[in-house]
């Protein structure tokens, strides 16, 4: 492990600018990703900001909503008695994530920004654009089970492998940034991005943006939500494919519906196909199944050393169905 | 280095430590207690469980620089009915796993205290019953290649006050 500067933030304004003006420093809170990727090799910091002290760590009720610090734990999220009332898929999302003390350790704000599981990734002896641009990628034609079926490269195939994120992205939360220019936020739904040609850019943030709190808007329907996860075992692995969901219906009918995907691409997958289908079709399994098809419809197997990953596709049917039955 | 309090089992030491030591090298290496055990290093396992300031937390995946003047509870510093119940019930067979597996029991314990759900909570809104799967995914997060689990279960429902 190369040596690295520890410094405790004091603020977060201070925080950000030594981050930023140093573009080999980065960030930690709770370091469950981090400080693996620094023994891995796949991290080679040279100052890290611990910024524990200085993010919030409160849940706040604000206009109808919840303001969630970026220094909250996963744990003490999903403990929350207002998430569990009023937003269970982000309370399902994270109790089905990690294990109990990792989710003691981890935070709000670094959960999204943990990185892919991609086993070529977290090897530093081989190939991989994500980690080292240009290098190839070893996964194409590789170990594909925990791959991409949608939204992939050919320069990237690998998946984002937050729980909470999927849930977020289904919850209309935002994202609130401090940068060195200042204060800023945008929709949960725009922090990831597809791989396209640069991988090793998870988010659209720059060097030094510091994630400060995740806003939750009120939601008329998100007490009806669910978070369904399928995995090789029964808890502490990663998604094979998770769905998030939320539905509102009335008289029978789907007024709205909001669902996100896990596990199948580089970022929480918002299946905007499979709503727009869904709103004002009956609340029943065959609209389900229309529904998941439309957005299964890009959907694109990878060959693979394993036998390919193309079991997902009907897997992601079957479990969005599923989890839309259960709402119902 | 820089220099950090280390408050591990009510003792406070002052040690110099190198910005990329974990909290369970830390305790192992410089302060020579050895019930934190290394089994992955990298957070997949749960043999470095240990308490921090109160809280169930993997030690190897902790930078001792960031854990000055925090409390630290390992195994050998844990007196609970929790350690009883291991012996009573025979809770494990190698015994490396054990120490992370009390740290963690304490700690789960105290979450389903304070009500925390877990992924097999039936219903959120309602508080949890301690059953056999209760335990099982709580305590998920630490393995034990012995197979000691059929054991292990129980004997924390001794330690939770429920027949053993």
């Amino acid at each position: 492990m190369k040596p690295f500067d520890y410094r405790t933030a004091t603020d977060m304004g201070t925080a950000v600018a030594e981050v930023s003006g140093r573009p080999d420093a980065r960030f930690v809170a709770g370091g469950t990703n981090l400080v693996d990727h620094l023994k891995l090799g796949v991290a080679e910091p040279d100052l890290l900001v611990d910024i524990t002290a200085v993010t919030s760590a409160a849940v706040e009720d604000r206009d109808g909503g919840l303001w969630i610090g970026a220094g909250v734990r996963n744990s003490d999220l999903a403990a929350d008695r207002r998430v569990r009332e009023r937003y269970p898929v982000l309370a399902q999302a994270l109790l089905s994530g990690a294990s109990g003390q990792l989710r003691n350790m981890a935070t709000t704000g670094g959960n999204p920004l943990q990185r892919t599981r991609c086993v070529y990734f977290q090897d530093v002896t081989t190939p991989c654009n994500k980690r080292v641009p240009g290098s190839g990628c070893s996964a194409i034609g590789g170990y594909t089970r925990y791959h991409a079926i949608l939204g992939a490269s050919e320069h990237c195939v690998a998946t984002h492998p937050s729980d909470m994120a999927v849930a977020l992205s289904a919850l209309d939360a935002k994202v609130h940034v401090l940068t060195p220019e200042g204060e800023r936020s945008f929709p949960f739904v725009d922090l990831h991005r597809l791989p396209g040609e640069k991988p090793d850019q998870d988010t659209r943030l720059q060097h030094g943006d510091l994630i400060t709190a995740i806003e939750l808007p009120p939601s008329p329907f998100a007490q009806q939500s669910r978070y369904r996860k399928v995995r090789d075992r029964a808890s502490y692995a990663f998604a094979l494919v998770s769905v998030a969901a939320a539905l509102d219906v009335a008289d029978g009918i789907v007024r709205d519906v909001r669902i996100a995907l896990g596990g199948v691409a580089h970022t929480p997958w918002r299946a905007y196909k499979a709503e727009q289908v869904l709103r004002g079709q009956p609340a029943e399994v065959a609209s389900y199944r229309l529904a998941a098809d439309a957005e299964m419809a890009d959907a694109r197997a990878l060959d693979g050393i394993d036998g390919g990953n193309g079991f997902k596709i009907p897997l992601v049917t079957r479990t969005l169905v599923a989890t839309l039955r259960d709402l119902t | 280095m820089p220099e950090i309090t280390v408050r591990a089992n009510g003792h406070a030491r002052r040690v110099a430590v190198d910005t990329r030591s974990t909290l369970l090298d830390v305790l192992r290496e410089q302060l020579g207690d050895t019930s934190p055990k290394k089994g992955c290093d990298h957070g997949q396992c749960g043999a470095c469980t240990v308490l921090l300031s109160g809280r169930r937390v993997l030690s190897c995946l902790t930078l001792a620089v960031s854990c000055d003047d925090a409390e630290v509870t390992t195994a050998a510093g844990v007196s609970h009915a929790v350690q009883q119940a291991f012996v009573d019930h025979d809770a494990f067979q190698c015994g490396y796993c054990t120490p992370g597996q009390i740290c963690s029991a304490v700690g789960m314990l105290d979450e389903f205290a304070d009500g925390w759900p877990s992924h097999v909570t039936p219903d959120l809104t309602a508080a949890p019953e301690l059953t056999d799967d209760e335990m099982a995914e709580r305590m998920s997060g630490n393995l034990c290649r012995c197979g000691a689990y059929a054991n292990i279960v129980p004997a924390l429902r001794q330690a939770a006050g429920g027949p053993g």
